[in-house]
């Protein structure tokens, strides 16, 4: 075991694909000699020279295209976007281009692109600059979309998707960035459509990802005190989801709360509450309940923005409510 | 290198019956249209086929093209067999993109065609990324990336063409100027310059060719191809054209007069005008084309009627 960031995870990540496999590069804006906007790519461009870090200029529609022609064209490109909002400058390649030319082709081009950058709100950057685009990307049939917590999600889930031959979305988090976490030594590779249980419980079951995993532990911490044990799921993929390890959950503690940082409006929360009433609804004791964004663009003032997002007491709150305590 | 193609008989030849390929079936793909057995949105390639036939031949085999929806044509002079692409448009599991892609989505790799999008501007990015892999594998290769005068005023194809030139990407830009996009006559879309020099402003060096002639075509896509796999970075080609038929199947062509058409069609049509030039001595090359001719007035598609008879994908 060793202790590191999710940012050096995701640079080793990275430097380690590259090492493997000639075809790997990366491209965007600020990549090689800024070192990333992020410092996601420390080093990189050192260790591997301006021929597979690339710095692009200002113009996502254009590179995210590039990107994703190289990889229909045999290349593993890791396509940065400095953030994702940025990304819906790219967005009609991203959906056109990369997850439908599998399906249209009848199974003839393949695009391994990996569309990494941070996701979803940092520290008051504002509306334009603050969303989570999970359920953006998790409504298309033809992306991977993945959401990583810890380091070793972010170094282990990387790794897979740079390895797996379909175009997958990479939804980072700039706060968890600076967050340091035990990952073990040597080739961590997670598979792709796996959840993890992150603490286990007998009386709720509370689903998560990327930074809301935080919470929602923060929020079984407070729990405990009062007598109830959660357990915390950390959905890791968004696309495919995880479905039967939630209802293995669920058929155990039979209450579930659903923790996103997006809108609740067609969001994963929607998603995964339809996924069990599908197929875990004889499990359920109690309705179950979305802890998510305010539905409004992000404001900028720190209490204003504190609370339009999803914090361990409202899901604290919403846990007392399907266990009617 | 080969002979100037203007003095080589047998390249004429090719060039004609290759042009005659592509009408014949686009005429087929027209009727069998008509009869309900192709659907949904079908654009045909008739008039423009000197462009296409044209260039390609002034590629390698193991070089790249990407276009439009509007990709019968680039998919046939790719070698696609014309059965798979006939099989594609009536939705069969024989077609070439296995009845998933239809009219606008044909792919194929092998034969380096990369497809058939139907995101007006969406391939130009594309197949600048398909000249950074070329680039970037060290090959020698080249990618053509053909588009409309219509999308040439997206942004993404200046994005690109930043791009390309920056890293002297090995990219030709052919813009197939047919005149119109969908209905709006090119001089109604078009603000500033001939779009022959719209890479300018990026470096990228452009050139306007007369795209009913077949034999111009050639010889300019020749000299733009050597420079481009040279390392001369992208290059920019406007291909002045004409497509005689509606934007697509659906389109009754309210836009301009049918004399426009016509006129087009007598004084430059790209067939006939390489028909008088090859024919007109009597030699054994002019009794080869009525022999073309003749053989695929038989059979247009080159057998790609009996798709009818293959399963449909949903019986599958
Ligand atoms: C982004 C986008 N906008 C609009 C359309 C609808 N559309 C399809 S073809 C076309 C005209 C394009 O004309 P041009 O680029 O000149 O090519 P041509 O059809 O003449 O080959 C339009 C507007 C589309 N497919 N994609």
């Amino acid at each position: 075991m060793v202790e590191m960031t999710v940012r050096q995870a995701l640079r080793d990540a990275m430097a380690e694909e590259m090492r493997r496999d000639e075809r790997v590069f990366l491209i965007g804006e600020e990549v090689a000699e800024y070192q990333g906007a992020y410092k996601v790519s420390q080093g990189l461009l050192e260790e591997f020279g301006a021929g597979r870090v690339i710095d692009t200029p200002i113009t996502e529609h254009g590179f995210a295209g590039l990107a994703i022609g190289a990889a229909m064209a045999g290349l593993r490109p890791i396509n940065e976007f400095m953030t994702f909002n940025f990304a819906m400058q790219a967005m009609d390649q991203i959906i056109n281009s990369a997850a439908k030319t599998l399906y249209m082709s009848g199974g003839e081009v393949r695009c391994p692109v990996v569309l990494r950058g941070p996701n979803g709100a940092a520290a008051r950057v504002a509306a334009q600059h603050s969303q989570d685009f999970a359920s953006w990307f998790g409504h298309v049939p033809g992306l991977k979309v993945v959401t990583p917590w810890s380091a070793t999600d972010a170094k282990g889930l990387l790794k897979a998707a740079v390895r797996d031959p379909n175009p997958t979305i990479f939804l980072e988090n700039e706060i968890l960035y600076g967050v340091s976490f035990d990952v073990s030594d040597g080739d961590v590779v997670l598979e792709i459509g796996k959840a993890a249980i992150e603490r286990p419980g007998r009386d709720v079951t509370i689903v998560g990802y990327s930074i809301t995993v935080s919470r929602a532990l923060e929020a079984a911490s407070m729990l405990a005190e009062e007598g109830v044990e959660a357990e915390v799921i950390n959905l890791r993929t968004i696309r495919p989801l995880d479905v039967p390890t939630i209802i293995a959950s669920l058929a155990r503690t039979n209450r579930l709360v659903v923790v996103e940082e997006g809108w609740s409006f067609a969001g994963i929360g929607a998603e995964v509450i339809a996924a069990v009433c599908d197929r875990g609804f004889d499990h359920l004791d109690a309705p179950p309940a979305r802890v998510s964004a305010a539905d409004v663009p992000l404001p900028y003032a720190a209490n204003l923005e504190a609370a339009a997002l999803p914090q361990a007491d409202r899901i604290v709150r919403a846990v007392r409510d399907v266990c009617y305590v | 290198m080969a002979a100037a193609p203007a003095d080589d008989p047998a390249v004429l030849v090719d060039f004609y019956r290759t042009m005659l390929l592509v009408r014949r079936f686009e005429e087929k793909v027209g009727q069998m249209y008509g009869m309900g057995l192709i659907g949904g949105f079908c654009h045909l390639y008739i008039g423009q086929e000197a462009v296409v036939v044209g260039m390609d031949a002034a590629i390698r085999t193991d070089d790249a093209v990407i276009t439009s929806y509007r990709c019968h044509a680039h998919a046939l002079v790719r070698g696609v067999p014309p059965a798979a692409i006939m099989a594609e448009l009536t939705g069969r599991g024989a077609g070439v993109s296995k009845g998933k892609g239809g009219s606008m989505h044909m792919f194929d790799i092998e034969r380096g065609f990369y497809g058939g999008h139907g995101i007006v501007g969406a391939q130009v990015p594309l197949g600048a990324g398909i000249a950074f892999a070329q680039k970037y594998q060290r090959r020698d290769n080249v990618t053509l990336v053909f588009f409309g005068e219509g999308a040439a005023n997206q942004g993404q194809v200046y994005e690109t063409f930043n791009m390309a030139s920056l890293w002297k990407l090995p990219v030709i830009f052919v813009i197939e100027n047919n005149q119109y996009a969908m209905g709006t006559a090119v001089r109604r879309a078009k603000a500033g310059t001939e779009l022959c020099h719209r890479g300018e402003a990026f470096g990228i060096h452009g050139v306007q060719v007369d795209g009913m002639d077949v034999v111009a075509v050639h010889e300019a896509s020749r000299g733009l191809v050597a420079r481009v796999r040279d390392g001369e970075g992208p290059m920019l080609v406007e291909m002045q054209t004409y497509r005689y038929r509606g934007h697509s199947m659906s389109d009754p062509v309210k836009y301009r007069t049918r004399d426009e058409v016509q006129k087009v069609r007598e004084r430059q049509d790209p067939i006939e005008q390489l028909r008088a030039r090859v024919a007109g001595g009597g030699t054994i090359a002019g009794a080869e084309l009525k022999v073309h001719a003749l053989v695929l007035q038989k059979n247009p598609g080159g057998g790609c009627g009996s798709s009818r008879a293959e399963p449909s994908t949903m019986r599958r």
